[in-house]
């Protein structure tokens, strides 16, 4: 995974002028700034809301509406795992359950080096070779606590 | 030069497709074969992924589930020239799985590459269009009512009428939206469509555009689904530089242009008002209705919301003519329905045929009973707001009328098979916890009674007076039913009053009361 670049107002503003063109830009530019900073801190949302002539209000609630936005760095790797019902019914709570244990930490939780992150999601459209996780962004089925830890091995930076 | 065709969709890449591509590239070149391999799509037959196919003068072989592992000996078995190996299926047209499914709207998926122009139109694509395009805007939205295809999204609305409904309105703007949001779980038949044939849904897109009178479209995909939104910019990408979008669609003078938008993690942002929402900057909740959005949609403007694949059987309506794909289907429910079948199944996919199919059909025949080899003793229909059926259920056909007098509903065609170790008051426990976290929160019903319904299911869980919490949860449903705004609140008491009446021996009314699962 690319790693995220610490803040800085100057980057992020011009993040920002980039899609402020966009009919309804907030949410894109929303992810654009988690992409580059890997969460959207607070001093992000003051920025926003001038350029989108929008209340810092208004952004603040978007931003906090939906779960995909951070507003706190995540750890190096975030691990999405599926809790919906295909997965349930193969498994996937006890997966689960197993891998956050081997961490020592609980859904949404990192672990105490920073290295990884562990959040619920619900369906990932693998629904039929569950249990489903996206590490990083790679699609893992038929998932374990084995097979999520070794890619993110695999596929370490 | 050998094609070898590998699969890119996000469940093969789930099972190893990306590390199976390295390995057949690193040996063919190692054993001196010069071979391309061709990224597709997925045929949706997600039990045999990887599902390897070459092409051969005798046309393609397809071998699978192939593991990385399993490359040499399938290069020194001879693949390049569909040589024999116990993985080998034969012609993929003939697996019967894959033969016995009427593929309307899913025909080029797996077979195509995805973003290839040249694939798309010598498999038929562009047809509808084109006959569109000969058309006035009323005769394409006559033809997609006389096809009676019903929304696919969940709410099965017919697609004419509201199509009619955005191309009488008047308006300086109008805009057609595709709801690819996929929030149900379960279900993956949009981003099998999306990553395998992007084209199809573009093509049933320009249509619309051009049937309602709309210049600019927005699709509006999960972020859960990242592959799928890469593979879809890149086909926007093409289809402009092909001027199939843009300020002259084929040709016709008319301008439509399309935008993909990432959602970023709500359920409720697939609730069609939601997603206006979202669309505009704002946090995702529902609006109430009316205005409806065919009047007063995205902007305050007459909008067009349908599926991904409501809007991808469009083309193939167009180019074979409303009363083929009407000849398709029973009752009200006309056409094909691809069905999601997922979870504790022993051979899972995207199972597309005519409506009229039993449960049991696809669950048996298609699905062939549990993964875990253990007897079925439950399935969920349409989603997390769908209903719990029993196995002796399994006869209900695959109908919107025959599912809601069963007091279920299709939804977005999801079939979540679990065996007999699940615990249903666990199950229904979850569907009030998922409303709790997914609720949009504005209206009390849902809000309020999502968090109490948990809360009493616990209690029953726990065995304390069983009876008088269930009659309270009972209550509870009744009033979410009726109270609520949009169909989160008003259909969460589906999945927990089936679970209730029809396991009623996992809720401590008869029976012992197994251990929650949690
Ligand atoms: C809570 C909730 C979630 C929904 N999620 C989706 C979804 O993910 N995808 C979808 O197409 N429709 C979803 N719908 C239905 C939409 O509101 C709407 O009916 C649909 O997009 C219309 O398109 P159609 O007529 O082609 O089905 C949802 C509805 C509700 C109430
Ligand atoms: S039922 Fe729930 S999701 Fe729907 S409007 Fe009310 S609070 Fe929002
Ligand atoms: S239910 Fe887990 S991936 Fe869909």
């Amino acid at each position: 995974m690319q790693r995220p670049e610490p803040w800085n107002a100057a980057r992020a503003s011009e993040i920002i002028a980039g899609l402020s063109g966009l009919e309804g830009a907030t949410l894109p530019i929303l992810h654009a700034l988690q992409d580059a900073f890997g969460h959207v801190p607070d001093a992000a949302v003051p920025l926003v809301a001038d350029a989108l002539a929008l209340s810092r209000a208004e952004v603040h609630g978007c931003l906090t509406f939906y779960h995909d936005f951070r507003r706190a760095p995540a750890g190096r790797h975030v691990v999405k795992i599926c809790r919906a019902e295909a997965c349930q019914s193969v498994g996937g709570e006890q997966a689960a359950a197993d891998l956050l244990s081997r961490l020592g930490i609980d859904w949404h939780g990192t672990t105490a080096d920073g290295a990884l992150t562990v959040e619920p999601v619900y369906c990932l459209g693998l629904c039929a070779c569950g249990p489903a996780a996206l590490v990083d962004g790679v699609p893992v089925g038929r998932a374990d606590a084995d097979a999520v830890l070794a890619t993110i091995e695999e596929h370490a930076p | 030069m050998t094609r070898i065709f590998v699969p890119k969709d996000a469940a093969a890449l789930a099972l190893g497709a990306d590390r199976v591509a390295r390995a057949l590239a690193d040996a063919a070149a190692r054993l001196g074969h010069v071979i391309e391999i061709v990224r597709t799509g997925s045929r949706g037959a997600v039990w045999l992924e990887p599902l390897v196919e070459v092409e051969t003068a005798a046309g393609r072989v397809a071998y699978g589930p192939v593991a990385p592992r399993d490359v040499a000996g399938l290069l020194e078995a001879g693949l390049l020239d569909g040589g024999a190996h116990a993985l080998r299926l034969g012609n993929p047209d003939g697996i019967p799985w894959l033969a016995r499914q009427q593929r309307l709207t899913f025909a080029r998926c797996g077979v195509v590459d995805p973003l290839s122009l040249a694939d798309y139109r010598a498999n038929g694509g562009l047809a509808g269009l084109e006959k569109a395009i000969a058309l006035a805007p009323a005769d394409m939205v006559e033809a997609v009512k006389a096809s009676g295809l019903r929304g696919r999204g969940g709410a099965g609305f017919p697609t004419g009428i509201k199509w009619n409904t955005v191309r009488t309105a008047s308006a300086d703007r109008k805009y057609v939206v595709c709801n690819a949001d996929e929030g149900d779980s379960g279900t993956f038949a949009d981003r099998i469509l999306i990553e395998g044939d992007p084209f199809t849904l573009i093509e049933g897109m320009a249509i619309a555009g051009l049937a309602v009178g709309a210049t600019k479209g927005f699709i509006y995909l999960r972020s859960e689904y990242p592959h799928a939104f890469a593979t879809l910019n890149e086909a926007i990408r093409v289809a402009e530089q092909a001027g199939i979008l843009g300020d002259d669609v084929m040709g016709s003078g008319k301008t439509f242009r399309l935008e993909a938008r990432l959602g970023a993690g709500a359920y409720i942002c697939g609730e069609e008002t939601a997603l206006l929402e979202s669309l505009e900057g704002k946090r995702g909740v529902v609006r109430a209705k009316p205005p409806i959005p065919a009047l007063q949609g995205l902007f305050g403007r007459p909008t067009l919301v349908n599926n991904v694949l409501s809007f991808a059987a469009v083309p193939w309506i167009l180019a074979h003519g409303a009363k083929a794909y009407a000849d398709y289907g029973m009752g009200r429910s006309r056409g094909t329905m691809p069905v999601q079948l997922a979870g504790n199944v022993a051979r899972g996919g995207l199972v597309e045929l005519a409506f009229g199919v039993t449960l049991r059909q696809i669950v048996e025949d298609f699905g062939g009973g549990t993964r875990s080899s253990r007897p079925i003793r439950a399935v969920q229909v349409g989603g997390p707001l769908g209903a719990y059926f029993p196995a002796t259920m399994l006869d209900l056909p695959l109908d919107y009328e025959a599912l809601a007098a069963a007091k279920g509903m299709l939804g977005h065609g999801g079939i979540v098979v679990f065996d007999d170790t699940v615990d249903m008051a666990a199950q229904a426990r979850f569907a009030f916890d998922f409303c709790a976290v997914e609720s949009c929160g504005k209206c009390t019903p849902c809000r309020i009674g999502a968090v109490r319904g948990r809360e009493t299911m616990d209690r029953v869980i726990a065995g304390e007076s069983p009876a008088a919490h269930l009659a309270l949860v009972e209550d509870l449903c009744e009033l979410m039913t009726d109270g609520s705004l949009c169909a989160m609140g008003g259909l969460t008491p589906l999945p927990v009053l089936s679970a209730i009446r029809h396991f009623p021996e996992d809720f401590g009314r008869g029976g012992s009361l197994p251990a929650a699962a949690e």
